[in-house]
């Protein structure tokens, strides 16, 4: 069932995607910022909160007036930064949503990533949390309709004393010091807001917390054009001798406030089971755990270029303890690897131009060896009957996982290390190479497509050595709702292949056996 | 100095961003949700007070005194918890609040406290509030029946305050 609805949400996304991808590149497809723009939206709601809070009159009596005062007297600046309070509060709520389904749909959120993903389940809490005690600052009628309903949501909890909505009962009842309360809360939550946000981040390297600048300033110009055209505007001064009724409320904060009015034993119980199964979600079955990454201290220099690939902060460099004559070496955090076998790519180690003795690299998955990668190159080259040969190099998460027995089928492309094209190349053993990854602005592994981009363009170590034809290599980022542009794209290079092989026949190359050691130096 | 993209390709982009954004500023404050149905009120009844201690105070013998800490001789031996505090709410001659309220605190020597919410009809009613706050059996201590009239949309509160002569219209 879980499963089915993930296959459903995940082709939603993908449809998405490549419709943006489309409109905007994948550079600033916002559905790829999705956690940056949760970011950016909190620093806006943070600036435009703190200038808020500056004409704000924290008084019962005055809270109200206050607001109203900047709201129309000053609608130009003031108003227009209440506006962007507002709705980059309400964006929050969407992004955060569209954040957590998309990491769902891709099925992000298991072994090592349990963390990322449990961590987000109190930021759901406390965006929420910031929310609704925000509203009650204006003490209009949403926020008498807010506090009463939410006091009398946790009176039906059984840890307070006194019944908390005895302070909405009338208008004397409520105090200056309970409405200071309130403005204290509604710092002190955004401030746990954000710590829990910085912890969310803790386990993965190079987090995206800010989206790229022309995305940003998009954002920033459409809520100034929204608030323009539609301010946020309060709805007449709270009066505790009334019912607040009809109330408009903010369906992104207060989805369940109807149901606190009726049932709230039933509302706790969803919110309680609804946090539960969340939390649980990392270790719900199918499990499908791969064998984290393993370190051959033989084959390992210390040179780290795999701590600076690994995308969750899985490894460390430490004090060499081996005695071989190098300062450090890496350790393999085995709670944090995804086993995406990034650090394989990464590691200069993986050479197949080996000729001697075991096929092992410095970092290496234990179920997909770099070993095994080349022997099924070998085999995949052996088979190919066709003319041009190609080797596809596919992601177990993009659109080459369809194609079945023809592909060089990896966690992740980047598992691959360029020189694994250059020898596929250089031996004559195909006659193109074809990258086949994630789409471009959803990698499964987060930076394995950024990181094979690089390393194919020399601009990232291990480089793709430059006697390498790049007209023999395509890389293709496609989704697995993509199979059919794959498919395209490479009949497209395989007619390029032919042609180029009328033009140029193709020149091989023979490398003498590389060492661990050359090659690491 | 060029853009990383192209001037339709950022259009196009804004474009979605506004009506994203539009949705989330239309859906912050619409539809209107009706808490009561019109032409209701809200009688909300709410008290927190505390009843008589469980037992009645005893005076200490002498000998008791003597055993005490010098600091600590009081004649009066006060148990800590209080009564359970039985109320009622009737409204138009019907009982829609019937309960024993038990003090609060893991003493048992915190207030009895209650705060329910009935919807009424707009229109003149006849509100009932009693309470027992001794150790009587039966009967109650403390009672006030008062014609009231609702309006819609109105919000009236009835509270208990002994300083105040017992039960009161906030």
């Amino acid at each position: 069932m879980i499963a089915l609805v993930r296959r459903g949400t995940a082709r939603g996304f993908d449809a998405a995607e490549r419709g943006l991808n489309r409109l905007a590149g994948p550079a600033v497809n916002p559905l790829a910022q999705l956690g940056a723009l949760g970011f950016f939206l909190f620093w806006i709601v943070v600036v435009s909160g703190i200038y808020l809070f500056m004409l704000f009159d924290t008084g019962v009596e005055n809270a109200h007036a206050s607001i109203e005062w900047y709201s129309t007297r000053y609608a130009w600046h003031a108003g227009v930064m209440r506006s962007f309070h507002r709705y980059a509060s309400d964006m929050m709520i969407v992004v955060m949503a569209l954040h957590l389904l998309r990491e769902f749909s891709r099925d992000r959120y298991r072994g090592g990533r349990w963390f990322s993903w449990v961590t987000g389940v109190p930021v759901i809490w406390f965006l929420y949390m910031s929310g609704i005690t925000g509203y009650w600052l204006v003490w209009d009628q949403l926020a008498q309709y807010i506090a009463t309903t939410s006091t009398e949501l946790l009176d039906w909890l059984p840890i307070f004393g006194e019944p908390i909505a005895r302070n909405f009962l009338a208008p004397s009842s409520l105090s200056n010091r309970f409405f200071t309360l309130l403005v204290f809360l509604h710092i002190a939550v955004p401030l746990l807001l954000l710590f829990m946000l910085w912890i969310h981040i803790q386990r993965i390297t190079r987090p995206k917390v800010n989206p790229p600048r022309t995305l940003a300033a998009l954002t920033m110009l459409a809520l100034l054009a929204v608030s323009i055209v539609k301010p946020a505007l309060s709805q007449g001064a709270a009066d505790l001798a009334k019912v607040p009724s009809p109330v408009g409320l903010d369906w992104f904060y207060l989805p369940l406030y109807p149901l606190a009015d009726a049932a709230p034993g039933a509302l706790w119980g969803l919110l309680g089971a609804a946090t539960v199964m969340l939390a649980a979600m990392p270790w719900l079955p199918p499990l499908r755990r791969m064998k984290p990454a393993t370190v051959d201290l033989d084959h390992c220099n210390g040179c780290g270029r795999c701590v600076e690939d690994c995308p969750y902060d899985a490894l460390q460099l430490v004090l060499r303890s081996d005695g071989l004559p190098y300062h450090v070496e890496v350790v393999v955090n085995t709670d944090k690897c995804v086993s995406c076998g990034i650090c394989t790519g990464a590691c200069p180690s993986s050479t197949p131009f080996r000729s001697t003795g075991p096929l092992d690299t410095g970092i290496d998955l234990p179920d997909v060896t770099f070993a095994s990668m080349r022997e099924r190159l070998h085999e995949l080259a052996a088979r190919d009957t066709s003319s041009p040969r190609l080797l596809v190099i596919g992601c177990w998460h993009g659109a080459a996982a369809a194609r079945g027995e023809d592909v060089l089928s990896l966690p992740c492309v980047a598992a691959a290390p360029p020189s694994l094209i250059d020898y596929a190349l250089s031996r004559g053993l195909v006659d193109g190479v074809v990258i086949a990854g994630c789409s471009e602005s959803a990698c499964y592994n987060r930076l394995g497509v950024e990181w094979m981009q690089q390393r194919i363009a020399g601009e990232r170590n291990p480089y793709l050595r430059s006697r390498v034809p790049r007209d023999r290599i395509l890389s293709v980022w496609a989704s697995p709702a993509e199979g059919a542009r794959l498919d395209h794209e490479i009949n497209t290079f395989k007619v390029r292949l032919a042609k180029l092989a009328q033009e140029q026949p193709q020149q091989q190359t023979t490398e003498t056996p590389t060492t661990v050691r050359e090659a690491a130096s | 100095m060029s853009l990383p993209v192209s001037i339709p390709r950022l259009i196009g982009l804004f474009a979605v961003l506004t009506a994203v954004t539009a949705f989330a500023a239309t859906f912050s404050n619409a539809p209107a949700y009706r808490q009561i149905p019109a032409g209701t009120g809200v009688i909300k009844f709410s008290f927190s007070h505390s009843a008589d201690r469980g037992r009645e105070c005893r005076r200490r013998t002498p000998e008791e005194l003597a055993k005490l800490p010098p600091n600590m001789r009081r004649p009066l031996d006060c148990p800590r918890s209080r009564r359970a505090i039985f109320a009622e709410l009737a409204i138009d001659d019907v009982v829609v609040f019937s309960k024993e309220l038990p003090p609060s605190g893991f003493a048992k020597d915190g207030p009895s406290q209650v705060y329910r919410r009935f919807m009424v009809a707009a229109g003149s009613h006849t509100i009932a509030a009693r309470l027992r706050d001794t150790p009587r059996a039966s009967g109650f201590d403390h009672e006030r029946i008062e014609a009231v009239s609702v309006r819609p949309g109105q919000s009236l509160a009835l509270d208990f305050r002994p300083e105040h002569g017992g039960f009161i219209w906030r």
